[in-house]
């Protein structure tokens, strides 16, 4: 009998492995790297502060209140925005989404509106409105309303037409068609243009307190940019991110409650 | 009920679908409808269940409807067309929610129904954690809530595996024996129509027609014993002489979609 050889193994596939330490790590080394090179003053403190000036930074803000104060200038402008646009945006999306009439009308306004930067409208809205909020409100509506609309549209589509048949085969009326298939359906499609249209609102209103306000994270971002406050303009830059993990934190925990069923 | 499908002709644009199709269906019957791939038989089953228009002709049916139905004409998919965001049961109870009955009656008919198909243990699982066929037993399910008076099934074991069908079909020998609906039976697979059906109706290609009438003596609930082997072997093999050319031409087809 001749020699047996065992056949060597080339499968695997290049399937991900999960490796939970590794970002951590490549978060230390990094923030540890930008520490130390500050620290030998390799980094000039004048562009790039520590990192533990920034957060004494943002310690201190958050003393005084002066970070609360801004963040909420902001939340109060982002929160009417984004229900708004959102609002409005899903009506009109669902409505193009479910009856071709709606859709014949509304799919070349929205194309043709879609990719206008919604911040160059805001000296028009101001002059419409105003210096005050209502303009900078508008401004976050008008680019979340797009996205929404598009997504809305997009997920009702995307609906299986299978599934609607099957309803229109055991004689639901239309309007259980669309309660209990097409909207259910839709909304994977419509959460997933949650997440956009939050983070286009996020920086629709730091553009819009940057043009003109007292108050805000972006207002204040760009005072301490022009005072050479490196380390408060920095702070302001790590709230908007925290900020922005939180709504997408949120975000997450509605899409994992109300889509249990994927 | 009796069904009668007169002169049934359709066309998708220039494209003949069906012609002069003239078939009676005789109340509790099952008939199977096979033929070659684009022969037009998951169109007929559209028109019967009135989810497509005939071009011309029409399909009626005679006599009452069963006391107890809800719905004429129910649907078994090939794709199951189960909702995911739905439960087991709640999928079932989906046919029955516009019918205005009230909540006991309505959990009383998705318990039965369950029952029917050996799902009542799976009432409250969701469609993603069931395997092939048994989504498809809730796709029966849901179809039969109603009881309807004809059972319309496309294709029904065409997306299960070969042994999840046996199985399947076992269990619709079952509910035939069991619930009574005249049913219609779509497949491409011979062998489900020689166990299942009382008559098998074999359509010819584009466009399609009768092109012959089968039917087996044997009751469908006896089919199951040794002695009538030889005659599904039979049955299989007229069926297959009479749409095996055809069914050569529409695989060596090109499609124009």
């Amino acid at each position: 009998m001749s020699e047996r050889r065992p056949i060597p193994f080339r499968g695997g596939g290049f399937a991900p492995t999960p490796r939970r330490v590794v970002p951590w790590i490549v978060f230390a080394v990094l923030i540890g790297l930008w520490q130390a090179a500050s620290s030998s003053g390799l980094l000039p403190s004048l562009f790039l502060p520590s990192p533990a000036a920034i957060a004494r930074a943002l310690y201190d803000l958050w003393l005084d209140g002066t970070l609360m104060e801004h963040v909420t200038a902001s939340l109060k402008r982002i929160v009417p925005g984004w229900i708004i646009g959102t609002a409005a945006g899903l009506a009109v999306g669902l409505a193009m989404g479910i009856f071709s009439s709606a859709r014949a009308a509304g799919l070349p306004v929205v194309s043709a509106l879609f990719p206008i930067p919604k911040i160059a409208l805001l000296p028009v809205l101001i002059l419409w409105l105003g210096i005050g909020e209502p303009s900078k409100v508008a401004t976050i509506a008008l680019g979340v309303f797009f996205p929404t609309v598009i997504s809305a549209y997009t997920a009702c589509d995307s609906v299986p037409r299978n599934l609607i048949r099957m309803g229109q085969s055991f004689g639901l009326p239309a309007r259980d068609i669309v309660a209990k298939i097409v909207l259910p359906g839709s909304m994977p499609g419509i959460l997933a243009g949650f997440r956009i249209s939050a983070s286009v609102a996020l920086l629709l209103v730091v553009a819009a307190e940057m043009i003109g306000a007292q108050h805000g994270i972006g207002a204040f971002v760009l005072t301490a940019g022009n005072l050479m406050q490196t380390d408060q303009l920095l702070a302001g830059v790590v709230m908007l991110s925290i900020l922005g993990l939180l709504i997408s934190w949120g975000l997450g925990a509605i899409e994992r409650s109300v889509l249990r069923w994927r | 009920m009796p069904l009668h499908i007169e002169g049934v002709c359709h066309s998708y644009g220039p494209v003949a679908a069906l012609d002069a199709i003239d078939l009676d269906i005789a109340d509790g019957e099952t008939v199977a409808l096979i033929g070659p791939s684009g022969c037009g038989k998951s169109t007929l089953l559209g028109i019967i269940g009135g989810l497509l228009q005939p071009t011309a002709g029409r399909v009626s049916l005679s006599g009452p409807p069963p006391a107890d139905s809800l719905n004429p004409f129910t649907y078994v998919f090939q794709d199951f067309a189960l909702l995911p965001w739905r439960s087991v049961s709640a999928n079932v109870a989906l046919a029955l929610e516009h019918r205005g009955l009230s909540a006991t009656e309505c959990r009383e008919r998705v318990a039965a129904a369950l029952a029917l198909t050996g799902l009542t243990e799976f009432a409250a699982a969701y469609p993603k954690q069931l395997s092939g066929g048994m989504r498809q037993r809730v796709g029966i399910a849901r179809a039969l809530v109603v009881r309807p008076a004809v059972l319309l099934l496309d294709e029904p074991l065409s997306a299960l595996d070969a042994q999840t069908r046996e199985l399947l079909m076992e269990d619709l020998l079952a509910i035939w024996a069991r619930e009574r609906s005249t049913r219609v039976y779509v497949t491409h697979n011979l062998e489900e129509a020689a166990r299942l059906a009382d008559r098998v109706v074999v359509l010819s290609r584009r466009p399609g027609r009768i092109r012959e009438v089968l039917r087996i003596d044997v009751p469908v609930a006896e089919r199951g014993r040794p002695e009538h082997t030889a005659l599904l072997i039979e049955v299989h093999r007229k069926l297959w002489a009479l749409i095996r050319d055809e069914a050569a031409t529409a695989e060596r087809e090109i499609q124009n979609v």
